[in-house]
């Protein structure tokens, strides 16, 4: 195997940009920041999108320039959901950290601004007990305003909130988003992912060539996260010479004549031949998630089956994947899909026959 | 492994050797010293604001891994993980060349981690990654999530296949000097799912029934299974409110002796199907994976168990009324 440069880091934090102009593709969020640097000026902001695009880096990246190195500490709460983020912790945390008062002296070349920053990555995380803990964030904004009541100090407290997709669309956190500048982050597009690939690449040692470039931004689907670790993956699996083969085998995705099989074995409407294929997938310890939406793609794409055969198997899968998330087992998950799809096909009716 | 590893997802379903891997994994990591593990009861004090939360955990622990098993903290599983993390980065191990090294965490089951605790994960895999490394194991990786998935290398662990069961047999049989009839190992290899630990096990029963072995000498079943074998013969038999009543004291008996409810259910489906027409295949596999879904949001796997039996007996009636009036 050929030899691969040593670092005791995962590439995903080894090439985490340090200066918020190295984000990439966030040209919005970026143009505010830049001119936060100048100004100091430093809105309360909310950060969105899917994973692997780059918020967590911003915000951190902001926060490091604005203070530095040596204040960084006493300037920066980070909290993310592997703190405890219960009501009474957030509470308690932010105040004690908001209530320390702070002057402006710049220090060590850095802005300094005389405010203190509060980064609550993951809001998201927190989906189901949300309304709970979601709502004593907003503390600091209140409790800011208490303290300037109570002090003469002028304390601001900036407040970073980054988050994956699925809140935003939420009703629970409109009061606390009203309040701050959105920012959206858009999934990274194929060239933005090629050229840090091959940046990273060429400071790794690595040989890339164009399909096997373009299979991972593919794969990867806009998540930069996702791309790097299939790249650190294959380069200790395969060593310096990567081809678009390894890549797909260290993504999970799974190979397409596992998927045919199934298909034609759902196609031949023989149960007992389906059930048999099932059988393998399980054994051979496929995602059953992953093969459903493979599968998907096969369905929805074949032209000799008719749309409201689709439909129906659709509605199958949408279940299953309920199912899946639930905790049910995948092997029955399965097989019931592919008992589905066979029935379709073979226009059997939808309805069971004997169970009342 | 080297130091720029990161961190691993090793999924597969049980039996496929996913433990065994890591083991050998972590020897050649750190050397014979990965081996000398002792067995820890050990008792967190967490503070979750308004009050301490006392967890005690049962842990595996070399000078450079910790392995446990999460889920067993049920809903606090998250506080574990984090705790141990955080420990585990302010004592790190120096290396030879006197750099600071890091430790390997092993999760067990990650797939039955709370949706808190996996997110929990996220932001701490990547914060504490120079000081702890992350080992996770579960058999189906479909419920980790995504974010977690993103942040490891996936190392899929698939099932051997019976020709691979078959050379371990055959070489554990040359070890322990035993003579196999031919065909015998294939027999066994055939009846285990693909799974080793079964095969290696009724290898082991059978080696106790009888030696010599007999080419036609019978590999039975576990006792579980035939008890469920007997179940399906026995509805298939009878479909009334009677015999429904007998099974569910058998169902009861499975329950108690730490059969999981799913491991029933599926395994009674494997019978039914067996003898069933491919019609009827269709409708029993549908309500077996409808069951089973109840079943996990519920919490009396007995009753779900129960109406699946109850929905077999009512369709299978109905079919034979249909066909012989
Ligand atoms: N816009 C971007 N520009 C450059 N690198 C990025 C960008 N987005 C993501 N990355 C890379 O992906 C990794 C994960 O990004 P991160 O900011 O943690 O994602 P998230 O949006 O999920 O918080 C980083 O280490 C970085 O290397
Ligand atoms: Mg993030």
């Amino acid at each position: 195997m050929a030899p691969v440069l040593q670092s005791s880091q995962p590439w995903v934090e080894k090439y985490r940009p340090r200066q918020v102009k190295d984000v990439a593709h966030q040209d919005e969020v970026v143009r505010v920041l830049t001119n936060t640097l100048e100004t100091t000026n430093c809105p309360h902001m909310l950060f969105y999108g899917p994973p692997g695009t780059g918020k967590t880096t911003t915000a951190l990246a902001i926060a490091h320039q604005l203070f530095g190195p040596e204040l960084y500490k006493s300037r920066v709460l980070e909290l993310n959901a592997s703190d405890d983020r219960g009501i009474n912790v957030v509470r308690t945390k932010i105040k004690n950290f908001a209530a320390v008062a702070v002057g402006s002296a710049r220090h060590g070349g850095y802005p300094c601004p005389p405010y203190k920053i509060i980064i609550l990555d993951e809001a998201d995380s927190m989906t189901e007990d949300a309304q709970a803990c979601l709502m004593p964030c907003g503390a600091p904004w209140r409790h800011t305003q208490k303290l300037q009541d109570s002090s003469s100090f002028v304390i601001t407290s900036a407040g970073i909130i980054g988050m994956g997709m699925s809140l935003i669309t939420g009703p629970i956190i409109e009061p606390l988003a009203s309040r701050c500048a959105k920012f959206r982050f858009k999934p990274l597009t194929e060239e933005i992912m090629s050229s840090r690939i091959l940046y990273i690449s060429k400071e790794e040692g690595l040989n890339l060539d164009s399909e096997a470039l373009s299979t991972l931004s593919a794969i990867s689907q806009g998540d930069l996260r996702r791309a790097i670790t299939y790249l650190q993956s294959a380069a200790r699996l395969f060593g310096s010479s990567i081809s678009s083969k390894d890549l797909i085998s260290v993504s999970g995705v799974i190979p397409g004549d596992v998927v045919q099989a199934l298909f034609s074995a759902c196609r031949n409407g023989n149960f007992d031949m389906a059930d048999k294929e099932v059988k393998n997938v399980i054994a051979e310890g496929y995602p059953v998630s992953q093969m459903l939406s493979q599968l998907y793609d096969v369905i929805v794409e074949s032209d000799d089956i008719s749309d409201e055969q689709k439909a129906r198997i659709c509605k199958k899968f949408a279940e299953a994947d309920k199912c899946l998330v639930d905790g049910a087992d995948e092997y029955l998950q399965l097989l019931d899909v592919a008992s589905n799809i066979m029935r379709a096909i073979s226009n059997m009716p939808q309805e069971c026959s004997f169970g009342s | 492994m080297e130091q720029d590893c990161p961190h691993l997802l090793f999924y597969g379903p049980s039996g496929s050797g996913k433990k065994t891997l890591i083991m050998a994994l972590l020897r050649q990591m750190f050397g014979a010293s990965a081996d000398k593990v002792k067995v820890e009861n050990k008792n967190w004090k967490v503070d979750a604001g308004t009050r301490t939360i006392d967890i005690e955990l049962t842990t595996l622990s070399s000078t450079h891994h910790v392995e446990l098993n999460p889920s067993d903290a049920g809903f606090q599983d998250r506080y574990v993980v984090q705790e141990i993390i955080k420990e585990m980065a302010k004592n790190r191990p120096i290396d030879t060349k006197g750099k600071k090294g890091f430790k390997v965490l092993v999760l067990n089951e990650v797939d039955k981690l709370s949706r808190e605790a996996q997110h929990s994960l996220r932001r701490t895999m990547e914060k504490y990654s120079a000081s702890c490394r992350l080992i996770l194991c579960c058999n189906s990786s479909s419920k980790v999530t995504e974010a977690v998935r993103s942040r490891c290398l996936n190392m899929r662990i698939n099932a051997p296949t019976e020709g691979e069961i078959v050379n371990v047999l055959e070489f554990i049989g040359k070890k322990e000097g035993l003579q196999l009839p031919s065909g015998f190992s294939g027999r066994i290899a055939q009846q285990s799912n693909r799974s080793l630990r079964r095969a290696i096990l009724s290898f082991e029963t059978c080696r106790v029934q009888q030696y010599p072995f007999t080419s036609n000498q019978a590999i039975s079943p576990m006792d579980w299974e035939e008890y469920v074998s007997e179940i399906a013969s026995s509805i298939f038999k009878e479909q009334s409110p009677k015999r429904l009543f007998e099974v569910r004291g058998k169902l009861y008996e499975l329950l108690i002796n730490c059969i999981p409810p799913e491991i029933i259910l599926k395994r009674l489906l494997y019978e039914l199907l067996k003898k069933l027409d491919s019609e009827l295949k269709h409708e029993i596999s549908h309500w077996a994976a409808y069951y089973e879904h109840r079943l996990r949001l519920g919490q009396k796997a007995i009753f779900h168990l129960e109406a699946f039996v109850a929905k077999f007996m009512s369709i299978y009636k109905g079919f034979l009324i249909e066909t012989f009036g």
